[in-house]
């Protein structure tokens, strides 16, 4: 039975990519994110789903729609950044919150996946602005492990999840009344949970983990990503102490204080994820925060991506993008912590994060500069198919829009009419 | 005859209504830092009146604008100091109508945590600047986003939270030290989910939206009962026929009543946050109902379903430029409705931060506002735009005579921009207030850094 659905499903989706329009995008410049330097009146030939050319002075051919970019920029999808996607709809009304387990114990098997509805207004909202995909990972509840999530294709169908399953674990001040009072404690505890992960454990009388949770931490050995929330600098270097012990993967997320660290992070390979925008010590773990971490951290040869805009206001990463690039950033280097970064942080594969043969034709048309403020996402391309640049908020806008409608605004349908 | 007397009669009242009631304590003790005349020539320069002025030149002498003009030859520079702003844009200094700096200074730790005195649902009786802490961080970030004014508000937790203070964001040991002079105090109201979570949870009144309101009405029928027994008992001294009985004798002062009744007076400004449309609707039929004015609303996710009922009424929508979705009246946000609000005749829309990120920003968050604005149709235009952070604010919070736009004779607070303010790329060089340069991009003697972040580690930044 379960084999019969997967197989319907696997049909339905090959058939959507094949009845997928031939488009070929015009006269655009394109950021390809690829060793190509960005191509003035660059071309996109995108079939099936995925791109077959980039160059220019390409021959559209006979059966393909053309779209006239009149040299706008074209970048691929942008990142969403680490969000709660499809997990709430309204963060203050519980019942429709699903992001979080409240728990002290120890769950790392806690997976935010099949709580995902991709009916959530909140992905029409964020889509429409130029983001294509977005990594679910668990909101802050009670545990330091806060389980594990999947990167997301926003194209709005239940079970588009992406690359493998990645863990997150908080570290630091705000988790350490989840361990104790003492943030000492935490690498206690996450010391024992790996010790745990790598035996059978059968005798001890107070397992940190479940069997369940066994199995999944020590599938992170050497393996997948486990993305560590830490913002104070000592903070970050016991990350990396604790990544090389139990072989992981590991990513930081935060990273206020991560440029005083940088070389330490390049040589260990620690990519951060990192908000563009912090530059007050909102807590004492953030009292170096400042507007060039993004732009010293690249520097130092740090892969960097973007984080913290939240979940309803995803759209506002580019903006962090903008401000990093404002403050020092090379501004190639925005646009890739917006694009191939993410892909290769979370590693969903060559195909992902930028725009090449054969890669996925997740592509945005801008108005104007990506970064900018004044600019937006004239068209996004999900997949090989242009969505529909509809949210609930432009059907609100065009209800309310009109100066005195002849009947009430409850009569006016935008998506209907 | 008989008209005269009573205009007298009602003058001296009012003079003796404020000495004995308001008669200003904690007074402002702010100077401007002295400076010598200045004149910045070469400049676009958006004035806040809805001007944009190329090639402008600006006079600032003795911490005023003296002159400002689109002819050069117009303004001899005497021994002012000229600044080439070449290539640069030249704004009114920006107003924040709704921050929390100072009140929820950073860092956000509970010892900080000054802004709501949720302990019961009415504390009209507490002022904010009480909780100012002038060491926050966020006043020198704010300044280096160009921010000279703004307006220091209590929290949401209570319907009638407090009075809120209007602070010059000049660097002080104490809060007086940055006190606008003779700004009238705002009153911070709030309408739906936080007054009724709050106490709800509680078991308390109010649990509901009929409850907040009955709330708030019981209060201003108490402060209309205060007003009368303080106008009897002046009126009874005035004319000295005390009588007999010891009726004359001094009622009882009451500050959370003085408030209110200043607010009944128009001596205070009420700022209140409020987020669906219909609530605000009621909110304007409430102060119809005791005689007082909404100065602005704050937050207003749907002002764009009544942005003609709002203009109709002269207030002020000070709102965000795309935040939503965090609870049920933040629903239905959506990126147009600066514009909307701002868009019908006496239309008033103001950009607010409500955060220590966004007061930083407020340059781009009025950028992204107007690009919504104009995508949806409209001919926004700068120098439109920049009223939502300069002129608008400042009229809501009653400091337009003063400041907010750059006009001969007002505050010289003022931004020289590195370029086009709505651009995410666009960074203040140069902030003045009153003329005194406070801040400078490319002089680290002009950058301000508090207490806190003084020894703390190297790069704690500006």
């Amino acid at each position: 039975m379960i084999n019969r659905n997967l197989m319907i499903a696997i049909c339905l989706l090959a058939s959507s990519a094949a009845n997928a329009e031939t488009l070929f995008i015009n006269d655009a410049t394109v950021h390809t994110m690829s060793s190509m330097a960005a191509l003035q009146e660059g071309d996109i030939l995108i079939r099936d789903g995925r791109i077959q050319s980039v160059g220019t002075r390409l021959i559209p051919p006979a059966d393909a729609r053309v779209i006239e970019a009149a040299g706008r920029p074209v970048t691929p999808g942008f990142f969403a950044g680490i969000t709660q996607l499809g997990l709430v709809e309204i963060s203050a009304v519980e019942p429709s919150v699903d992001s979080g387990l409240s728990t002290r114990a120890l769950r790392p098997e806690f997976d935010v996946t099949p709580a995902y509805n991709p009916y959530s207004t909140a992905i029409p909202v964020t889509r429409i602005e130029g983001y294509t995909w977005s990594m679910l990972g668990p909101s802050r509840s009670g545990s330091i492990v806060g389980g594990q999530g999947q990167a997301v294709s926003l194209d709005g169908a239940y079970r588009s999840f992406l690359g493998d399953k990645v863990l997150f674990i908080d570290v630091g001040a705000d988790a350490a009344g989840e361990s104790g009072g003492s943030r000492a404690a935490q690498w206690m505890l996450l010391n024992q949970a790996m010790n745990e992960a790598g035996s059978e454990l059968r005798w001890s009388p107070e397992p940190l983990l479940t069997a369940a949770g066994r199995q999944v931490l020590e599938s992170y050995k050497n393996s997948g990503v486990v993305v560590f929330n830490a913002d104070r600098a000592s903070d970050i270097l016991q990350v990396l102490e604790f990544s090389g012990q139990h072989d992981l993967n590991s990513v930081i997320s935060g990273g206020a204080e991560a440029w005083m660290v940088a070389d330490q992070l390049a040589e260990s390979g620690v990519p951060v994820l990192l908000n563009g925008l912090e530059n007050l010590p909102g807590s004492f773990d953030k009292i170096g925060a400042r507007l060039d971490n993004a732009a010293i951290l690249n520097e130092a040869g740090v892969t960097i991506s973007f984080f913290g805009a939240g979940t309803h206001q995803a759209r506002k990463l580019r903006q962090q993008a903008g401000n990093a690039v404002a403050n020092g950033l090379p501004y190639r280097a925005g646009l890739a912590a917006m694009t191939v970064n993410p892909a290769i942080i979370f590693a969903l594969g060559d195909d992902h994060g930028s725009i090449e043969e054969n890669s996925i034709a997740d592509l945005v048309l801008w108005s104007g500069d990506p970064l900018e403020v004044t600019s937006a996402a004239d068209q996004v391309i999900i997949g090989g198919k242009p969505i529909e640049m509809v949210s609930r908020q432009t059907l609100l806008r065009d209800r309310y829009l009109p100066v005195d409608p002849d009947l009430p605004r409850a009569y006016i349908k935008p998506d209907i009419d | 005859m008989a008209f005269r007397i009573l205009l007298a009669g009602i003058l001296l009242l009012l003079i003796t209504a404020r000495t004995s009631i308001a008669s200003e304590p904690y007074p402002s003790t702010y100077s401007a830092l002295p400076s010598g005349p200045v004149l910045i020539v070469n400049a676009t320069i958006l004035t806040g009146t809805g001007e944009r002025i190329e090639n402008g030149s600006l006079l600032i002498s003795e911490g005023r604008i003296k002159q400002i003009s689109g002819d050069p030859e117009e303004i001899s520079p005497g021994d002012a100091e000229v600044i080439d702003a070449q290539g640069r844009w030249v704004t009114p200094g920006l107003i924040d109508v709704h921050s929390h700096l100072g009140v929820y200074a950073s860092p956000g730790i509970k010892a900080h945590s000054d802004g709501n005195e949720a302990t019961a649902p009415v504390t009209a009786q507490v002022w904010a600047e009480h909780s100012v802490w002038p060491q926050d961080p966020g006043f020198n970030r704010a300044r280096a986003g160009g921010v000279t004014t703004l307006q220091t508000l209590p929290g949401s937790a209570n319907l009638i939270g407090g009075r809120g203070v209007t602070l010059k964001n000049a660097p002080s040991t104490t809060y007086q030290g940055m006190k606008f002079p003779g700004a009238p105090h705002g009153l911070k109201m709030a309408c739906g989910e936080n007054p009724k979570r709050v106490y709800g949870e509680r078991k308390q009144t109010p649990s509901t939206r009929m409850g907040n309101v009955a709330g708030y009405r019981a209060q201003w029928i108490e402060a209309q009962k205060y007003i009368a027994d303080w106008e009897e008992f002046e009126q009874k001294k005035s004319s000295k026929k005390s009588d007999k009985n010891g009726s004359t004798t001094t009622p009882k002062r009451d500050l959370r009543l003085e408030t209110l009744a200043a607010v009944l007076k128009g001596e205070v400004l009420v700022h209140m946050h409020c987020y669906r449309a219909d609530e605000m609707a009621t909110i304007l039929d409430m102060a119809r109902e005791f005689g007082y004015r909404v100065s602005a609303f704050h937050h207003g996710v749907e002002a764009y379903k009544i942005a003609d009922l709002l203009a109709e009424n002269g207030v002020c929508g000070a709102l965000w430029a795309d935040w939503w979705g965090f609870k049920a009246e933040a629903y239905d946000g959506i990126q147009e409705n600066i514009a909307i609000v701002d868009r019908p005749p006496g239309g008033c829309a103001i950009v607010h931060s409500d955060s220590g990120e966004g007061i930083q920003r407020l340059n781009q968050e009025a950028a992204k506002a107007m690009t919504r604005g104009n995508r949806a149709g409209m001919d926004i235009r700068p120098e439109q735009a920049i009223r939502w952070v300069t002129a608008n604010p400042a009229k809501s919070m009653g400091i337009l005579d003063q400041t907010g736009t750059l006009e001969a004779g007002k505050m010289a607070d003022i931004v020289i921009w590195n370029g086009d303010p709505f651009s995410v790329y666009a960074k203040a060089d140069q902030v003045f207030v009153d003329g005194a340069l406070l801040f400078d991009r490319h002089d680290p003697s002009r950058q301000a850094l508090s207490d806190f972040e003084l020894g703390q580690q190297p790069g704690a930044e500006l």
